[in-house]
């Protein structure tokens, strides 16, 4: 069930207010956990809870060919099922509006900060590269899909290895993979999903506060130095205002910060 | 030989059930089992809701609490989706205005309708969305579910629009527990709490109180009354819950 006209004005009321039903602070995550290589098949994977919200995220790698605009990177692929076990608003059939964005949110906060690096997956010039597919999978949806996906995403990558190759140059499983995914070190992209209601700016929504809001915008930062923010998108009808967005930039580096501090023994 | 055990065995397990008087008994026995987990066996024996009978015995078709009322065996499923029954009241949310009535999100399978005829008051043709706007929230019964839908009504005391404080879900199998015997959790957290509650059989309850603070106590409790499926004498625990919180 969407959003009631009562539940909205509720929160509104209890937002103004700094309160939530769950007792937190507007920009407090709830309890994070994550455990990493959780699937045998998987070149790399990661299982990330966030409160409720439960997201699997694997890694496959596969040989293809490079695109014509780029010879000598590797590939990137991101992609999403919202699967209808996750959520009542999840439905079977072609992907909805939320199943194309979530994949593209994810894509673009870990290809815009670089941190796989495409051009040593190179086999050969031209013809052949490697493809990095990233699958999403939710698991139970209690909001902020997003936040949970990248770094889910995050974490299924750095444990991810190359496969090896064979005598043909065809992928052999049997061998075992000693090669990790090269990475750059230093980067760590983690996605910062801002709700607004009201006045009021929040944090890690769970549904019901997710499905009372009327706009939300998702910053992608990456560098542990100087925050850098190399994503961002919006969606929504209400804007945002110049003093929610300064409250924005104020608050990234802080949360940044705890998230990467709680990743820390994963990286 | 063992099959004689077995209906001794029976035997001793229904006499016990009669003594202690039928599923509404406080301390009637229950079983918490699984899909496929053989319940009793014999022929003594009625499947009831959630169970069914396989050869000799009497299999639980449901994750729940297994429960013997006399000969009739059946299971309280856990969880599960709410099956509309004529007069049960549920809560309902708005979702398009017709020609002819609201039609109403209840949860179910299928929406429900409430017809234009079934409000209380005169309500303007012309103006519907002046008593009830798409997302707005009200309490109705179930007047009739038939293979044209679901019809509402609005007839009755404590049933039309809810104003005020707001609304959420439980599962609604766990909805009786939240009523108690004869309504006694829930009157139990209404004088804790000082909050108006009206439970819905489809799971999701109202909540209107004087502050904020009493309004999401009186949630917590319902959601703590909610998560205990297989604990005995809730009632004791609630009120203990509600001297820690």
């Amino acid at each position: 069930m969407a959003s009631s006209n009562l539940t909205i004005e509720t929160l509104k009321k209890m937002f103004a207010e700094g309160k939530r039903f769950d007792g937190r602070d507007l920009l407090e995550h709830r309890k994070l956990s994550v455990e990493t290589e959780i699937s045998n098949t998987a070149e790399g994977s990661a299982r990330v809870r966030i409160g409720k919200t439960e997201v699997i995220v694997g890694v496959k790698m596969a040989m293809g060919e490079p695109y014509p605009d780029s010879p000598d990177r590797g590939n990137l692929t991101v992609s999403a099922d919202l699967l209808p076990l996750a959520s009542p608003r999840f439905e079977h059939g072609p992907p909805g509006f939320h199943a194309i964005e979530l994949p593209r949110l994810v894509d673009r906060a870990i290809r815009e900060s670089h941190v796989i690096e495409l051009e040593k997956l190179v086999i050969k010039e031209g013809e052949k590269v490697w493809t990095v597919y990233i699958d999403v999978y939710p698991i139970n949806d209690d909001g902020n899909l997003i936040d949970a996906s990248t770094i889910g995403a995050l974490l299924a990558l750095k444990t991810a290895m190359v496969p090896e190759l064979d005598k043909d140059g065809k992928i052999d499983y049997d061998k075992k993979a000693t090669k990790k995914l090269p990475l750059a070190k230093d980067i760590i992209p983690i996605c910062f999903t801002f709700y607004k209601l009201g006045n009021s700016l929040l944090l890690d929504p769970t549904r019901e506060e997710e499905e009372a809001c009327d706009v939300r915008v998702t910053f992608g930062l990456s560098n542990p130095k100087d925050y850098l923010i190399n994503s961002c998108q919006k969606s929504g009808k209400t804007p945002f205002t110049q003093e929610e967005i300064d409250k924005i930039m104020d608050t990234l580096p802080k949360k940044y910060d705890e998230i990467n501090e709680k990743l820390k023994k994963f990286l | 030989m063992r099959r004689q055990t077995n209906e001794e065995q029976e035997f001793n397990e229904e006499s016990e059930i009669s003594a202690a008087g039928v599923s509404e008994d406080p301390h009637a026995k229950r079983k918490a089992v699984i899909p496929g987990e053989i319940i009793v066996s014999g022929e003594d024996f009625l499947p009831g809701e959630g169970a069914r009978r396989e050869g000799n015995d009497i299999v639980s078709a449901r994750f729940g609490l297994a429960e013997q009322a006399g000969r009739i065996v059946k299971v309280l499923a856990v969880t599960g989706a709410f099956i509309p029954r004529r007069n049960n009241v549920v809560i309902g949310r708005v979702t398009n205005i017709t020609f002819r009535g609201w039609v109403v999100d209840i949860d179910s399978a299928a929406d429900g309708f409430l017809p234009i005829e079934e409000s209380p008051r005169f309500v303007n043709k012309n103006a519907m969305d002046q008593y009830l706007a798409i997302g707005d929230v009200i309490a109705a019964k179930i007047w009739s579910v038939g293979g044209k839908g679901i019809d509402l009504s609005l007839r009755g005391k404590g049933f039309g629009k809810l104003e005020g404080g707001f609304i959420f879900r439980v599962i609604p199998n766990r909805v009786p527990r939240i009523i108690g015997r004869e309504g006694s959790m829930i009157s139990l957290i209404k004088d804790k709490t000082g909050c108006g509650i009206t439970v819905g059989q489809n799971g999701w309850i109202w909540i209107n109180g004087p502050t904020i603070e009493a309004q999401v106590r009186a949630r917590k409790a319902i959601e703590f009354v909610a998560d205990k499926v297989f604990v005995e004498g809730l009632t004791e625990k609630v009120e203990e819950w509600f001297e820690k919180n």
